[in-house]
């Protein structure tokens, strides 16, 4: 990153946007890093979108300002636009072009001659793996294909700054670790990134900072660590292989351990836990008894029941949703 | 997915080679000088010529309504009407060239509101270019389809048996102004795509509006026979000077008049409708 850049990439204060009756974005304080992901986290209707197109120079604030790189939204937006770019929720490409199409037409629109996006557009497909699906209409992509181009369409032209709508929404799990990687990679080369989220694992995944949204107010902030410490202590969550061995689970490290917390997952379950060799002692414990294991691990909270102490209510409306049912679980 | 399934490396090779690949894409780049207002619309142009290539049917859909008329009304009702079919398809073909290359203009609000819903008109508008260029071209690159929907028309006429009065260049003066009438048309629907919440909606809206316009003009019947209200606004109608006007550069007859009220409409239409559509886009 050049020296020339400011420190902080977006110095939002006090935004606010309403559309009709309904006050989507209410008062949003941001002060984002450069060089750095921040996170923006909160469930759907949080007003993230609202707060991303404000930055991006899509939609005007009603009220409040904001500098995006040192150039202010409303009155400077153009030289916004020219250092940003968005991946908007939809995955913003064409779908009655090819993949291969798609990048040339924005490398054009960006200023590349004839030649140059065409050689941007072959570079980028190799580089995230569409080479081979490069001629093929992007309606036919799946997922997580149409993903990487909409993100390399981002990234035709490096921006100083990305907007990342919820990038992994509805994507496998496969297809989502490709994005984050894409993402990392983007950081390493000195691009600043606003991530959006409903993805609570995302963000503790990704960013440095966070902001906890809800109800378009920022009720949070701080690193994943910070949020996480202000809740109390980590906690040791297990999975079984057999949900009707819950209850003897249950009872068996409810005499040694404080809580016991039955997860949605009819499988799993967590208590407060700090200590490696007590977790250890626990787990072994269990497995002595005849409880089979799925796999367990000691974590700090959850950014799940970080958002649950600060909000009252659940990340998700919806408990069953994937992301929310065991956001702290690795693979074995 | 990333890699041909017949030369596998090792997943870890693969994963090393994806991520130099990236690193490497991600850091070659310098920022380009900005487009140029032109260089944005061609692009957009460019686009659109794009899609009549990948989606063809789009073009077809609204050439078989006319081409269905052609061969309906002719053989149909051109005998009861113009006393033979062959006097009526040289009354009829023109209009019908008019009416096809009309109905093309509702595509531009769908084609404007399909981009919205889907998102891609976020990534345009967040894009240092003029903001405009995305309208202007794809109003432009639409008007390659105005001239093939004519041509289907013009060519199913000449194997029915048309033979234009005026040859080829009465023909091509012809589509020309009809062009320059739809490339003023299509800034209506371009509103009406913005305003409409799906590209379903833009269609049933624009068909309501274009298909009466055309009917209640002179497009296939000679208003002389009409009841005095309705012949008042079929002459009226700018729909009816244009298929006179048409008809008349076809068989080397025209009426200054009628073109100079369709070049005055279409300077109307535009002058309105082009600007409240790029307000409109501009407000996201």
């Amino acid at each position: 990153m050049s020296p020339t850049h400011p420190p902080l990439a977006i110095e939002a204060t006090g935004l606010v946007k309403t559309f009709g009756e309904t006050t989507a974005v209410d008062g949003v304080d941001l002060a984002v890093r450069t060089g750095s992901v921040y996170g923006v986290l909160g469930p759907n209707g949080a007003g993230k979108s609202t707060t991303i197109r404000m930055l991006a120079t899509l939609i005007r604030p009603d009220a409040g300002s904001a500098r995006v790189l040192g150039h202010d939204i409303v009155t400077d937006a153009d030289a916004v636009r020219g250092l940003v770019s968005l991946t908007g929720q939809l995955a913003s490409v064409d779908e009655d072009l090819t993949g291969r199409e798609n990048l040339i037409l924005l490398g054009r629109l960006l200023g590349l001659s004839r030649a140059a996006a065409k050689a941007r557009a072959t570079e980028l497909l190799e580089a995230f793996g569409l080479a081979e699906a490069s001629g093929r209409l992007v309606k036919n992509f799946s997922g997580g294909m149409r993903r990487r181009l909409d993100i390399a369409a981002s990234i035709v032209v490096t921006p100083e700054l990305m907007f990342l709508d919820e990038p992994t929404t509805g994507l496998d799990p496969r297809s989502r670790n490709q994005v984050w990687d894409i993402i990392r990679a983007l950081v390493a080369e000195g691009t600043t990134i606003l991530l959006c989220t409903q993805y609570l694992d995302e963000a503790d995944q990704l960013a440095e900072g966070i902001a906890v949204i809800d109800h378009g107010k920022v009720i949070a902030e701080g690193t994943p660590g910070q949020l996480k410490a202000s809740v109390g202590s980590g906690a040791l969550h297990v999975r079984l292989l057999d949900p009707e061995q819950r209850p003897e689970a249950e009872r068996l490290l409810a005499s040694r351990m404080d809580a016991v917390h039955l997860e949605a997952d009819p499988a799993a379950l967590s208590t407060p836990c700090a200590d490696a060799d007590r977790a250890a002692e626990a787990v072994a414990e269990l497995a002595a008894a005849g409880v089979r294991i799925a796999n367990f691990s000691l974590g700090q909270p959850s950014l799940d029941e970080v958002f649950l102490a600060l909000t009252g209510h659940p990340a998700e409306e919806d408990p069953a949703d994937e992301a929310t049912a065991t956001p702290e679980e690795q693979p074995a | 997915m990333s890699i041909n399934p017949t030369t596998r490396p090792s997943p870890a090779a693969e994963a090393a080679a994806q991520a130099e690949a990236l690193r490497k894409a991600l850091s070659s780049t310098t920022r380009p000088p900005r487009a140029s207002a032109l260089s944005a619309a061609l692009t957009f142009g460019w686009r659109g010529m794009l899609k009549v290539k990948h989606v063809p049917e789009q073009l077809l859909d609204v050439t078989i309504t006319p081409v269905m008329f052609v061969l309906m009304f002719t053989y149909l009702f051109g005998g009861a009407i113009a006393g033979s079919t062959g006097e009526y398809l040289d009354y009829i073909l023109p209009g019908i060239l008019v009416m096809s290359v009309l109905f093309t203009t509702v595509y531009s609000g769908i084609a404007l509101n399909t981009d919205l819903t889907k998102g891609v008109v976020d990534r345009f508008r967040s894009l240092p270019i003029w903001s405009p260029a995305p309208l202007l071209g794809s109003v432009l690159g639409d008007t390659v389809r105005y001239v093939l929907a004519g041509t289907v028309i013009v060519v199913l006429g000449v194997i029915l048996g048309y033979r234009p009065g005026a040859g080829i260049g009465g023909v091509v003066a012809a589509m020309g102004l009809v062009v320059v009438f739809a490339f003023a048309l299509s800034w209506v629907f371009t509103t009406i795509g913005l305003l409409m919440r799906s590209p379903n909606a833009v269609m049933n809206a624009g068909f309501m509006g274009i298909f009466p316009l055309t009917f209640l003009s002179n497009v296939f019947v000679a208003p002389e026979t009409l009841p005095a209200g309705l012949k008042a606004f079929v002459d009226a109608n700018p729909i009816s000077h244009l298929a006179t006007a048409s008809r008349g550069l076809m068989e080397g007859t025209v009426d200054g008049g009628d073109i100079l009220v369709v070049l005055a409409t279409a300077v109307l239409l535009t002058a309105v409708f082009a600007p409240l559509t790029v307000r409109l886009y501009r407000r996201g």
